[in-house]
């Protein structure tokens, strides 16, 4: 399966065509029969890789990690492998291979290797990723190819996004059961699948952008499923437009990493020789300053993270597998895949701040605000996300990578749980996400969902010993905020990261009281729905309980299988340290945790703080700071009145003043130019010339034949006289100058 | 004798009759003139004919024949002429005027 | 005496002869075509026409010599002159008689002469008459056996020609 594990997205990419052609055959809301098993066996499968990569031997050489690469695909393994027989001879001469520079190379990994066995006291395997590829096109030396790379971290969101897709779709068939486009609905469903699976596991980084656009289109897709009201499709273009400003960052990105790379599309190659020192600095800071727009986009970092609220527009179950578990994370899992273009570009070992920490800590605490003044759930949800997706871009900052993939893989499973169970308050409610109006007192209704929701808001705020705790924390010691041992000391990132899980514990609280305590508000009557939607929960509910246990410290499970070891990875050369479990980052963490929870719950279950109640509407600080996050720092008004409006202002005057007098001028030029043409053309070369000419003839003809005609006299002796001239002249002729 | 001689009379009378068909409006003189033109043929015909036996004689014996009956029909139509018309003016002839 | 010596002693009064008559033919037809009276003209004819049977006879055809006298000015001339009665010519003077192309036809004429008299003096200058063959004493008989024999299909077709011209002539001129 490791080597056909292509297979994994070609399944959805088919359940695609097939919902789409024989969808609708099925009869109405019956298209799930397609989607269902199909994903169905993409989950079996992904286990099935997962089992296979865990009960793989690593080899103790570079020679064996690179043996799993093609050798079609990966320019720089092929000379590695050439070149590492003549380094296991002993000979390390740079003119022994023919490549000198990549002799050097074996040099250096080859000591890695036994480096490696020497210290951490017991024998750290090489990963040996699997890349199989074809070539898809040839042009002179350029080439393309399209393959797989298949490493721990792969086969993680393998499992992941498989799982997630096959819940939501479970829980779809019965929460859009009805719906105008059912079959439109599992058709694109089953297609994010596909794409989102061939961008987890692609090898190069063209592959990759062709799957980070993909799902793209197929969140646009999704966002607007309902798009006859105006306000979805206008958030499925907030979203499509957001992400292109920073999809602008990625190609460039991808470019300069494509020349500095030496025309190598490959991230093998990439990141073996950015981990190498074979690129040149500045070009690799450059490269991840662009790459990190693109992350900043697509995984709703401050500033651009404006469409992932707005996206929530689209049905829960997309919003729970796109925008919480699966599509967003795209740009944390293209950080971590590039991850030495970063750790190297950004200089992340040794220091205490650069921009990857100082983008995710601020994006964790703004959103965190932000989820304070919602009163939509899934908007709450969503300003959630926001806050953890930058917690993950946080640990990529800091270099605690294991941490940042640990809550990615957690975090998936809580937030997925927390969406769908909003979903099912919903469903119940009226259809209504307002919680402050229409919900209130759900947790006597609708009990399955009250648990699996508080189960996962525990595990989101961080509370031992559910998932969230465990990756959180790990994230916090990977700072080196309090000088444990890490790769840099980040205080800034640490500050911010634990103020954020205060308040995420807050606004949790808040969540939980207005939607399932009080007295309901709304005027349905609510009830706890059908098993396809609690079943989903409760697994989710499970798992994000659960998985934490996944790396325990002193077993680090987790961080063995996924994390890689190898040339194409920072190790501890290149000082990336990995953060111990500290006691007390762990229980200042939990503090914080706690504090914020217990402040909410005193403000909102007991009323305690009575006084503090209207606050906003007295005093005029905090009234101002309420509309900034009410109005969500302007950052809308920005973008759609004064960005773009005063580039779109002026250049529509500007291009109608140039159609008007540019275009219409030259077109009205041509015209007029064309009847003044006209004019003398039919003036002096017709009238004159042309007739003139064909008058001329007849004219000529007619004066011709009148002088001719005078010949004709009717006198027979006129004739006679002519004809014995003629014969006269005729016999002259013979006579004196033929004779 | 000269041959030349005879035959540069015949020359003569013969141009002298072309002159009279282009020029004499009366038709019975134009008939006259190529009666002219036709004695000065008869003339050549015998003036050569004498080196070769009798052709020169016999075909001037033809050519008087020939002469005899166009006068007649030439006569018949500048009659005819003359009654449709009450004249024989060939310059009113021109019926063939183009 | 010799056929040279006969032929000699026959030159000069045959060459006077030619002279006068030539000169007389000449005139004559000059009178033709430039007299206003239509009566003497045909009566110029009749000198031309009889200068050309001197001529006949000079060149020793009798018979055709006899022909002509007989039948052009006996016949033809006598036609003409009916032809002059019955349309009517004016007798006596009559100006007129010439249409406006005189200079055409002077010019033209001169232009014949020219060439005839060139080719002619070029091409047989001092060629002698020679009366080839025998000179026989009966012209008749030898011009009636070269008819009956060698032309006679000439003959027949003549004579045919004849009878279609005398009934042509007939049914143009019939009144009805």
């Amino acid at each position: 399966m490791l080597d056909k594990v292509w297979i994994i997205p070609a399944l959805p990419a088919l359940g695609f065509l097939l919902t789409l052609c024989f969808g609708k055959r099925l009869g109405p809301s019956r298209a799930h029969f397609i989607g269902i098993p199909i994903v169905g066996v993409a989950f079996v499968l992904a286990l099935v890789t997962a089992g296979q990569w865990m009960a793989r031997d690593g080899a103790l050489d570079e020679r064996g990690a690179v043996s799993d690469i093609q050798q079609s695909c990966s320019r720089e393994a092929t000379t590695i492998s050439s070149g590492g027989a003549a380094a296991g001879d002993g000979t390390a001469n740079e003119g022994s291979t023919a490549e000198g520079g990549t002799g050097g190379d074996v040099v250096s990994a080859a000591p890695e290797a036994t480096r490696a066995a020497e210290s951490g006291g017991g024998t750290e395997e090489l990963t040996r990723p699997v890349i199989r590829c074809l070539s898809w096109w040839h042009s002179g030396p350029l080439q393309f190819d399209i393959g797989t790379q298949l490493d721990g971290m792969a086969v993680l969101l393998l499992v992941v996004v498989t799982t997630i897709s096959l819940l939501v779709h479970v829980y779809s068939s019965d929460y859009v059961n009805g719906d105008r486009r059912y079959t439109h609905y599992f058709a694109f469903l089953s297609l994010f699948t596909a794409s989102m699976l061939f961008f987890v596991l692609a090898e190069n980084t063209l592959q990759m952008m062709v799957g980070w656009e993909l799902v793209g289109v197929c969140s646009f897709a999704l966002i607007g499923h309902w798009w006859e009201e105006k306000p979805n499709s206008d958030a499925a273009l907030k979203a499509f437009l957001t992400n292109r400003v920073g999809d602008v960052g990625l190609m460039i990105g991808v470019i300069v990493l494509f020349f500095a790379a030496g025309q190598n599309f490959s991230i093998y190659d990439i990141n073996v020789m950015a981990n190498n020192g074979r690129i040149n600095h500045t070009l690799l800071l450059v490269s991840s300053c662009c790459l990190i727009a693109a992350v900043m986009s697509k995984s709703g970092q401050f500033i651009l993270h404006t469409w992932l609220p707005d996206a929530m527009a689209g049905p829960t179950p997309v919003s729970a597998l796109i925008h919480a578990a699966t599509m967003v994370v795209a740009g944390i899992y293209m950080v971590g895949r590039l991850y030495p273009v970063f750790f190297h570009g950004l200089s992340i070992a040794g220091s205490s701040i650069n921009l990857l920490a100082v983008v995710g800590s601020v994006t964790a605490v703004f959103g965190a605000l932000l989820a304070f003044v919602q009163k939509d759930i899934k908007k709450v949800l969503a300003y959630s996300t926001v806050s953890q997706l930058g917690f993950m871009v946080t640990a990529l900052g800091v270099g605690a990578w294991t941490a940042a993939l640990f809550h990615l893989f957690t975090h998936a499973f809580f937030k997925a749980g927390l969406f769908l169970g909003a979903g099912s308050l919903s469903h119940s409610c009226g259809h209504s996400f307002d919680m402050v109006e229409d919900m209130g007192g759900m947790r006597k209704v609708m009990p399955r969902t009250f648990w699996t929701f508080v189960v996962g808001t525990l595990s989101l705020a961080g509370i031992f010993p559910l998932a969230g705790f465990w990756s959180k924390d790990e994230i916090l010691a990977g700072t080196g905020g309090l000088g444990n041992a890490a790769t840099g000391s980040y205080y800034f990132a640490f500050i911010m990261l634990l103020v954020a899980a205060a308040f995420t514990a807050a606004y949790m609280t808040r969540t939980i009281w207005y939607a399932f305590y009080g007295e309901y508000r709304g005027h349905g009557h609510p009830h706890e729905n059908g098993s396809r939607i609690t079943v989903p929960l409760v697994i989710l509910a499970v798992l994000g309980a659960i998985a934490g246990f996944a790396n325990l410290p002193g077993v680090l499970t987790f961080e063995h299988l996924v994390e890689p070891v190898g040339a194409y990875f920072p190790g501890h050369e290149q000082g990336l340290v990995h953060a111990d479990f500290n006691l007390a980052v762990a229980i200042l963490s939990t503090l914080a945790a706690v504090g914020g929870g217990l402040f909410s719950y005193l403000y909102y279950f007991r009323r305690s703080f009575k006084p503090l109640e209207g606050f906003s509407g007295r005093n005029r600080v905090a009234h101002a700071g309420k509309t900034l996050l009410e109005n969500k720092y302007y950052l809308d008004k920005l973008y759609t009145d004064i960005i773009v409006g005063s580039i779109k202002k002026p250049i529509a005057a500007a291009a109608y003043w140039v159609n008007q007098h540019v275009i219409d001028g030259v077109v009205n030029g041509a015209g007029k130019g064309a009847v003044v043409a006209g004019k003398f053309v039919y003036e002096k070369v017709d009238q004159l010339l042309v007739d003139g000419a064909v008058n001329g003839v007849g004219s000529v003809a007619e004066s011709s034949g009148g002088e001719l005609r005078r010949f004709q006299t009717g006198h027979v002796q006129q004739y006679a006289a002519l004809f014995f001239a003629a014969a006269a002249l005729l016999c002259g002729v013979f006579v004196l100058i033929l004779g | 004798m000269l041959l030349n001689q005879f035959l540069l009379l015949a020359a003569v009378l013969f141009c002298v009759g072309v002159y009279g068909v282009i020029v004499r409006r009366n038709g019975v003189l134009v008939l006259m003139s190529i009666e002219l033109i036709l004695n000065a043929v008869n003339i050549n015909l015998v003036a050569f004919g004498t080196s070769a036996g009798l052709a020169g004689q016999v075909f001037a014996l033809f050519v008087i024949t020939v002469a005899a009956a166009e006068v007649g029909v030439g006569l018949a139509i500048v009659l005819l002429i003359y009654r449709n018309r009450r004249s024989i003016d060939l310059d009113e002839l021109s019926e063939l005027k183009g | 005496m010799t056929a040279a010596m006969l032929a000699a002693s026959f030159d000069v009064p045959a060459n006077v002869a030619f002279g006068i008559v030539a000169a007389l033919m000449i005139f004559s037809a000059v009178r033709v075509v430039t007299t206003t009276n239509v009566v003497h003209a045909a009566l110029h004819l009749v000198v031309v026409l009889a200068g050309v049977g001197v001529n006949f006879l000079l060149l020793q055809a009798e018979f055709l010599a006899i022909t002509q006298f007989l039948i052009y000015i006996g016949a033809i001339v006598v036609l003409f002159l009916f032809g002059i009665m019955l349309t009517r010519a004016e007798i006596g003077k009559h100006s007129g008689l010439d249409n406006s192309r005189r200079g055409v036809g002077v010019i033209v004429g001169l232009m014949l002469l020219a060439v005839l008299s060139y080719s002619l003096l070029r091409s047989f200058k001092g060629v002698h008459l020679t009366f080839g063959g025998s000179v026989s004493a009966d012209n008749t008989r030898a011009v009636s056996d070269e008819i009956f024999s060698t032309y006679l299909i000439p003959f027949e077709v003549a004579s045919v020609m004849l009878l279609a011209a005398l009934i042509g002539a007939i049914v143009l001129a019939r009144k009805d």
